[in-house]
This record gives structure tokens, C-alpha cells and sequence, in this order.
């Protein structure tokens, strides 16, 4: 057996980065109706959808958006989420801070920027290691900023509680500090980045990419530059996951609290690409609403069908055991997750009725 | 044909004490076809390894088109011009044929992420130029009809074909060809053949290519080196090493 | 001087315990190439068990039969149930695999088991002793003992029983071995079984030492780092690689940790294994595959 893994991750979505058209037409026109009714939901929806489910919904599918971009695309694992996440909290806290004449969008953008420096300096062992030696690596990242960020009190402006406050959410003179408001500002971030994300992964670099994860080796002996390649890959990674990391703090818990960017979110965010689906752009959406929505539903038969009897203690570990039961099930069943599932369903459902 | 364009002098490599090389030397000229041959754990495969980089020789040096180096990192192998195919399969399986031969392209890109990106500058028309080149190479090797399917679906020697339409599309000056035949039906071999041949001569590449089936090398080939337990014992014309006692010791009369 | 070589002591004592869990990650390695992220949580469902067992009033040694019986059974389903079918699978997916084994084995532990944190009293006095000038805690030193013993009988184990020779041949070559005939998949519930049982001697060591609660789960995150330095195929590498940590850790904690103002245990460990790693990839005591294409 190998001491060192030099195997890629497998179980990718659809991989043909071209030639797909037609497809794309229809696909682009049943985006543009979702858009259409994803921006009319705060018409219809209250309040507690809004904060509790779409928000932290739309948020964690830019997080599993940005890891699947390393990991999926790329295929450099990663638990460093959680910290990424942390470093473009506290980014965007201190430019909404310090330099408040700076429009929200930049701040954000800056913030991620930075997040993804912090990634490309997080990546340099993957220039020597892979698989899960990296992870042990990005693990290494994830300890130090959360140490980092706990530690010294600059990067929350010596807050004498561990959270602090967010700053007010404003943009061309409008409020966004409702529920509405927060809604919004998250899914035209969320579009813009999945856009330019789904344009890049069938790009150069998409290609890049996938060329690295499927062998790496190979990459290197046609004149793929693989460094840089992956060098990328944790830039862009880290700057989406960063931006997701902000919103994270602003538009859903309304503070920025470091216990929130933990180890465990770097798990849950790494489930939600393997239910999802890796490689696979909608699966992100899959998977985190899956990560959001289960745990909903279980409190609601916890304390519906049982009447409140079950101990929410009990209920956690529930939960984590059948978390964890689905993901050796999707490892075993179907690598390719939700997204390659859903697929699957809809060839066969078509056809059928063509039938 | 003229000069070398590649020179390999006094080479040597071991594995963890153990010599998969041993002092070996010889020349490949600009512009011949010329194929390595000898038994099972020869040091063929190492050789190749040594010349574009994956592997890095204990001694000796290298030459490639007038630049000597021990050690040359892959991706420079492939920028001075020097192409590979694989002995086993290689090839990014989850991507489509097409996006496998573009992966050969993209040592000759000159557009950066956030063209990419945004998809603006210089990136659409790379796109169109790189598709041309790669549909262009395609046709060439006979893939048209699977340009579009994901390669880990395709059967082996298509695969193959593949592989060298990726090592081809770049243009190398040398292109490497590790058992391009191997695992493949008489049928077949001959397609692969005419494909080499054919690329030899409508595109000049040199090509060193290892290979088992002797009738294929005699016919191929216009210069055979003969390695036996990481030695050379033999280098000639086809003619001239059939003739060679030594090489019939080591080679023709055990393995057939 | 002398706190100094205390704390060294303290250190490598403490590392030895880590060195404890990681021969358990090192033996299924060595024998099925898994990085099995579930060890710690097997510690946790070992330890929890034997309480559970000990405050129903069951006897010392029973309670340990049953607790073992128990691990190898869960060792054996996780073989059959997870790891067969993905059999040449990538690594990195055995690995996330383990992964979700562990927050089974962790969930359903605790519906089973409960919560709460449970005292564990092995009987180990531990009132410090005084040797050389230098004080060293006794329980620290039958931790030490114990994993001493089992690095011992884990290598005549695998030095001179048949199970051990074939296991060696399957890790040095997994096609040959299988040519001749040793059969792969007993071999592996083999070593899932001892690994079970490695984790119930980590599992009470550590149980006694901090309480059984699931904070024990966070010692599969310790033992990374060791299991980087030793290198993953190498018993003595476990040993030398939680020496390491441990004497890192808490000699970081007071000289680096006074001058960073804070407490620098929870990452340090890391740094230095990737440190570790970008100078040596295979590990002190791994041995780096050749790369063929």
C-alpha cells in the first residue's frame, strides 16, 4: 500500500466542458425563472423563512460552491473551510470598520480577496503533499485561525464579549438591514458568484482543474502548470468561501463570532459537497439545502410526532449519526451525489413520457 | 535527416539500490523514428521518465535540441517541446475527449484567471484558436466521432488514441511514446502504425517509442536501441540488430 | 532547569498516551491503506461502554471482555458494511468514509449510552512520585508501561504469527499476496479487531484520565499530527511520533505560548507536522511509494 495518496478524488459531475448548447439555452431559461422567483420570495415569505432557512440556505451553498471548487473541480481536500469563512468575516469587519466610505460590494469583494491570499498561502503545501496528508494540512490552518482570530483582540476591535456586532448593512443609500434586505444582498452575491464560477469552471482554468484532480502526473508531463494550477484553486476557493464567511456573519447571525467558523463547519460544509454532489455546480445548492433543511425537519418531527418528548440532545445525536450514515451511503451508492441522483430521476422521468 | 536531437550520455538510475539504468548512452536523430526495445523491467519505461523529468537521474546527462540538463522539471520537458503518451492510461477519465486533446493545449496559453473568468480579453478568441487546433488533431487521429464522450467510457484502443492526439496537439519536436500498442488487436496495430507513421511524416516529429511486437518495430522504425537489465546491448539500423548476437541472447531468443 | 526537564518529562509521557491511539490508526492503515478517522471515536464507544457496563455493577475484568467483544463486533461491521465495497476505491474517499463512521459510531453511542460525563476509576493511584529530583505522575508512567507493552506484543505479533507474516505481505504487496492464496478480507477483520481492542486500552487510559465524555473524540485530532511525523505505516513511528507532539506540545505551551500570550496547543502540533511533512512526505519511519507511470 502507497504511504502517500496519489490517487485523485473520484465521483465528478458531468464533465464535458463543451459542446453542451442547446442545453445551455434551456438551462439559462429556467435559471432565469428561478431568479425571477427567488427575488419575489420576500413578497410571500416571512420573516422566520427568510432568517432561519433561505438565508443560511443560500449562504452555505456559496461555501460548498467555494470547497467544491478546490475539491470537486480541483481535487485538493480541504477542512479549512471554517477558518476561510473566519479570515473573510473578519476581513470585511474591519473595511466595513475602518474604511467606511467604501460601498459594501467592494468591502466584500476586498474581504474575499484577502480571504484568498490567506488560501494561496494555506495551498503551498499542496505543491508537496496530497489527499489526506493536505487535509491534515488544512487542518493546521483551520487550529491557527481560529487561535488567530480568538487571540488577538485588533481583528474584533477589542471587543470585551468573544461576538461582536455587525456594522449596518447599507448599499446606494439603501437599508438592508431587514430581513428583505439581508435576503437580497445574499442572492445577488450568491448569483453573481455562481455565474462567474460556472464560467469558470469550463474555462482554461476549469480545465486546469479537472486535469490536475484526474491525474496529476499526467498534468505535469503535457505542460499543465500544476502549482499554479492549484495555487488558483485555493485562491478562487478561499475568495468564495471568504465572501460566504462575511455574509455568514452579517446578513445571518448579525455578529461576528469565531466559534461559529469552527472544525465542525468545515465538516458540515465538506458533507454538504459529498451529498451535493462534487463537480458538480448544482450541487452545492443540493447539499446545502439538504444540510439546512434535514436538521429543520427532524427538530419539527422531534417535537411534533413525539410531542416535545424527545430530549433535543438526543435529536442532535440522531442527526449526526444519520449525517453520517448518508455520507458513507453517497461514498458507496453514488459519489456523485444528489446532483448525479436528480439527474438520473429526470432522464428516467423524460423517458417515460416520451414513451 | 540530420543532426541529434536528442543525446543521452553515461545515464544512470537506481531505485532504492537497485540499477534500473546503468550507464547508458545514445543519440536520436532530428526527424527518425526510433524504438526501444528489450525485456520486461529493461529500464525502458525509466528512460522516458528521465528524459521528460518525472524521474531524476543519479548521473550522466541529457541533451535536448542543444540544451543538456540532469534534471528538467515535466512542465519544461514539455515547453522545450518533448510529448508523451503513457504505457497505462493516463488520460483525465472523467473529461470528454475533446477537453482531454485542450488539456494538451494549455501550456500554450497566454490568457490569465480573471479572462477566464469574466470571459473577456484574449480568452474567447484562444477558445476558437485552441478548439480549431484540437478539432484539427481529432481528425487527424480518426476521434471525430467520439469527440464529445467522456474517455473513461471509450474502449482501450481508442483510449490510446487519445492519448496521443493530447501529447500531438502541443506540436512537440519529440514526441515519447510509452507502448502505444500495447493491449491492442492486430487490426488495430496497424491503424496505430499508419497514425505514426503518418505523423512522422506530414507533421517531421521525431518519435522514441517503446514496443514489444517485433514485426511492428522492424516496420516502423528506422533506428532500434536494445536495453537489457538497464544496459544497452544493442543500437543500429533494424537490420543491423536483428543480426546482433548479443541482442538475440538477451532479447529475441528468450522473450519469443 | 529542573521545570524544565519536568515539563519535557510531562510532555513525553503525555505524547506517549497519544502514541496510544495513533498505533491504532497505524495497524488498519498498515493492513487495508485506510486512514481511520472513526479511531477515535471507537476510544470514545470503547470507554463509554466499559462505564456503562462498570455502573450497572458489572466486574472489572467482565465489563472488558464485553467491552472488547463489542469493539471487535463494530470493527468487523465497519469492515463488511463500509470498507468492502469500497475496495480500490481512492484513498481520499476511504477516508471521508471513516469520517461519516465516525459521526455514526458517535451518535449512536451516545443515544445508546447517554452524555453525560462518567468518572472512571482504573484503580491507578495518582498522587505525583519523585524521581531523580524530578516529579512524574504515576498514572502518566503505567500509561507509558501499558503502551510499552503493547508495541511489544503487537510486534512479536506481527513478527512471528502467520496472521502477521501474511499481513506484512499484503501490505508490502497486495496482488502478490492475494495470488497466493492469503485470504484479504479475514486478514483485514483481523486487524480491525485489534484495532478494536488497541481502542479500548486507549479508551480506558484516557477515560481514566480526563473522564469518559465525548470531548475523548477530540484525541483522533491529537493523534493526527503523531501519525504524520511517525509516518503512517510505523509502529515505532507512533511511538517516536507522539514523543514529538507531546514534548513539543508542552514545551510550546510555556516558552512560545508566554511569548505569543496565549495558549498555542491547539495548533501547534500541526505546524509541526507540516513542517515535518514538507521535509519528509513519507513521515520519520513511512517509506515513500516510487511514483510509476
Amino acid at each position: 500500500m502507497s504511504a502517500i495518496g496519489t490517487e485523485t478524488i473520484e465521483g465528478f459531475g458531468p464533465s464535458g466542458v463543451t459542446a453542451q448548447s442547446t442545453r445551455d439555452r434551456l438551462r439559462a431559461g429556467s435559471v432565469g425563472v428561478l431568479l425571477a422567483a427567488l427575488a419575489s420570495i420576500p413578497l410571500v415569505a416571512n420573516d422566520y423563512w427568510l432568517n432561519a432557512v433561505l438565508i443560511p440556505f443560500l449562504i452555505m451553498s456559496l461555501t460548498a460552491l467555494g470547497l467544491n471548487l478546490l475539491m470537486g473541480y480541483a481535487g485538493q481536500a480541504s477542512l479549512g473551510s471554517g477558518g476561510f469563512m473566519s479570515v473573510g468575516a473578519y476581513a470585511t469587519y474591519n473595511l466595513l470598520l475602518r474604511l467606511p466610505e467604501l460601498p459594501l460590494p467592494v468591502s466584500l469583494l476586498l474581504g474575499g480577496i484577502i480571504s484568498g491570499l490567506v488560501g494561496v498561502v494555506a495551498g503551498l503545501p499542496s505543491l508537496r503533499i496530497k489527499g489526506f496528508y493536505l487535509v491534515a494540512s488544512t487542518l493546521a490552518t483551520q487550529f491557527l485561525l481560529e487561535w488567530l482570530f480568538n487571540q488577538y483582540g485588533w481583528f474584533s476591535n477589542y471587543s470585551t464579549s468573544s461576538s461582536i456586532s455587525a456594522p449596518r448593512l447599507a448599499f446606494l443609500g439603501h437599508d438592508l438591514s431587514s430581513p428583505a434586505g439581508r435576503y437580497l444582498l445574499t442572492l445577488a452575491t450568491v448569483v453573481v458568484v455562481t455565474a462567474v464560477a460556472a464560467r469558470l469552471v469550463r474555462s482554461q482554468t476549469g480545465r486546469t482543474w479537472m486535469a490536475i484532480r484526474d491525474m496529476d502526473t499526467a498534468a505535469s508531463v503535457i505542460g499543465i502548470p500544476v502549482s499554479a494550477g492549484k495555487l488558483k484553486a485555493f485562491f478562487v476557493s478561499s475568495l468564495v468561501i471568504g465572501i460566504a464567511g462575511a455574509l455568514w456573519a452579517f446578513a445571518y447571525l448579525g455578529t461576528v463570532d469565531a466559534r461559529s467558523f469552527n472544525l465542525d463547519r468545515s465538516f458540515q460544509i465538506m458533507f454538504a459537497i459529498i451529498i451535493g454532489g462534487m463537480g458538480s455546480i448544482r450541487g452545492n445548492f443540493l447539499g446545502a439545502a439538504f444540510m439546512i433543511f434535514l436538521p429543520i425537519q427532524l427538530d419539527h418531527l422531534g417535537s411534533g410526532v413525539f410531542g416535545g418528548a424527545v430530549d433535543p440532545g438526543q435529536l442532535e445525536n440522531f442527526q449526526k449519526a444519520l449525517f453520517g450514515a448518508l455520507i458513507v451511503w453517497f461514498l458507496i451508492k453514488e459519489p456523485r451525489g444528489l446532483a448525479a441522483l436528480l439527474s438520473r430521476a429526470w432522464t428516467q422521468l423524460v423517458s417515460r413520457i416520451n414513451r | 535527416m540530420s543532426g541529434p536531437i536528442l543525446q543521452l550520455r553515461d545515464v544512470s538510475l537506481s531505485f532504492r539500490g537497485i540499477k534500473a539504468l546503468n550507464a547508458l548512452s545514445f543519440e536520436v536523430a532530428c526527424g527518425e523514428i526510433c524504438a526501444l526495445i528489450g525485456p520486461n523491467g529493461a529500464g525502458k519505461s525509466s528512460l522516458l521518465n528521465i528524459i521528460n523529468g518525472v524521474y531524476r537521474a543519479d548521473s550522466g546527462s541529457v541533451t535536448f535540441n542543444g540544451e543538456q540538463f540532469i534534471r528538467i522539471r515535466p512542465a519544461h520537458a514539455a515547453h522545450l517541446g518533448v510529448g508523451r503518451t503513457f504505457q497505462h492510461n493516463a488520460l483525465f477519465r472523467h473529461l470528454s475527449v475533446l477537453d482531454n486533446v485542450l488539456a494538451g493545449l494549455i501550456r500554450h496559453s497566454r490568457t490569465t484567471l480573471v479572462e477566464h473568468a469574466f470571459g473577456i480579453g484574449r480568452d474567447r478568441r484562444e477558445t476558437r484558436e485552441f478548439n480549431r487546433w484540437a478539432d484539427e488533431i481529432i481528425g487527424f487521429l480518426d476521434l471525430t466521432g467520439h469527440r464529445d464522450t467522456v474517455v473513461g467510457t471509450l474502449p482501450y484502443g481508442v483510449q490510446k488514441r487519445v492519448d496521443l492526439a493530447r501529447a500531438l496537439v502541443g506540436r512537440p519536436s519529440l514526441l515519447l511514446l510509452d507502448e502505444p500498442m500495447a493491449g491492442m488487436n492486430q487490426d488495430e496495430k496497424s491503424e496505430m502504425s499508419r497514425l505514426i507513421l503518418g505523423t512522422n511524416a506530414r507533421l517531421g516529429t521525431t518519435i522514441v517509442l517503446i514496443e514489444h511486437d517485433m514485426s511492428v518495430v522492424m516496420g516502423l522504425s528506422h533506428h532500434v536501441v536494445v536495453l537489457d537489465y538497464g544496459r544497452k546491448v544493442g543500437d543500429g539500423s533494424p537490420e543491423q540488430v536483428r543480426k546482433n548476437p548479443d541482442v538475440i541472447a538477451a532479447y529475441l531468443g528468450t522473450a519469443h | 532547569m529542573s521545570f524544565f526537564i519536568e515539563t519535557l518529562v510531562g510532555g513525553l509521557l503525555a505524547g506517549v498516551m497519544y502514541s496510544l491511539v495513533v498505533i491504532g490508526f497505524v495497524l488498519v492503515f498498515k493492513a487495508s491503506g485506510v486512514f481511520n478517522f472513526a479511531q477515535g471515536s471507537m476510544v470514545l464507544c470503547a470507554a463509554l461502554t466499559f462505564v456503562t457496563l462498570r455502573d450497572k455493577g458489572i466486574d472489572f475484568w467482565l465489563a472488558a471482555l464485553i467491552t472488547l467483544a463489542v469493539m471487535v463486533l463494530i470493527a468487523i461491521a465497519v469492515e463488511r458494511v463500509v470498507l468492502r465495497p469500497l475496495v480500490n476505491r481512492p484513498q481520499i474517499t476511504l477516508f471521508m468514509a471513516t469520517l461519516g463512521v465516525s459521526f455514526v459510531i458517535e451518535g449512536l453511542a451516545q443515544i445508546v449510552m447517554g452524555a453525560s460525563v462518567h468518572e472512571l476509576d482504573l484503580g491507578i493511584v495518582d498522587t505525583p512520585i519523585e524521581i531523580g529530583g524530578v516529579q512524574v505522575s504515576q498514572f502518566d508512567l503505567v500509561a507509558a508501561g501499558t503502551a510499552g507493552i503493547l508495541v511489544v506484543a503487537l510486534s512479536i505479533f506481527f513478527n512471528r504469527t502467520r496472521v502477521g507474516i501474511a499481513l506484512r505481505a499484503i501490505a508490502d504487496d497486495p496482488q502478490a499476496a492475494l495470488s497466493i492464496g492469503i485470504r484479504l478480507q479475514t486478514l483485514w477483520q483481523i486487524v480491525w479487531g485489534v484495532a478494536g481492542f488497541v481502542s479500548l486500552v486507549a479508551g480506558l487510559l484516557w477515560g481514566a484520565r480526563q473522564g469518559v465524555q465525548f470531548a475523548l473524540t477530540l484525541v483522533v485530532l491529537k493523534a493526527l499530527p503523531v501519525l504524520i511525523i511517525g509516518g503512517f505505516t510505523s509502529i515505532t513511528g507512533a511511538i517516536v511520533g507522539g514523543l514529538i507532539v507531546g514534548a513539543g506540545d508542552s514545551l510550546a505551551e510555556i516558552y512560545l505560548g508566554s511569548l505569543l500570550g496565549g495558549s498555542v496547543s491547539t495548533w501547534f502540533s500541526y505546524v509541526l507536522a507540516v513542517a515535518f511533512l514538507l521535509v519528509r512526505p513519507a513521515g520519520l519511519f513511512g517509506e515513500a511509494p516510487i511514483e510509476r507511470i
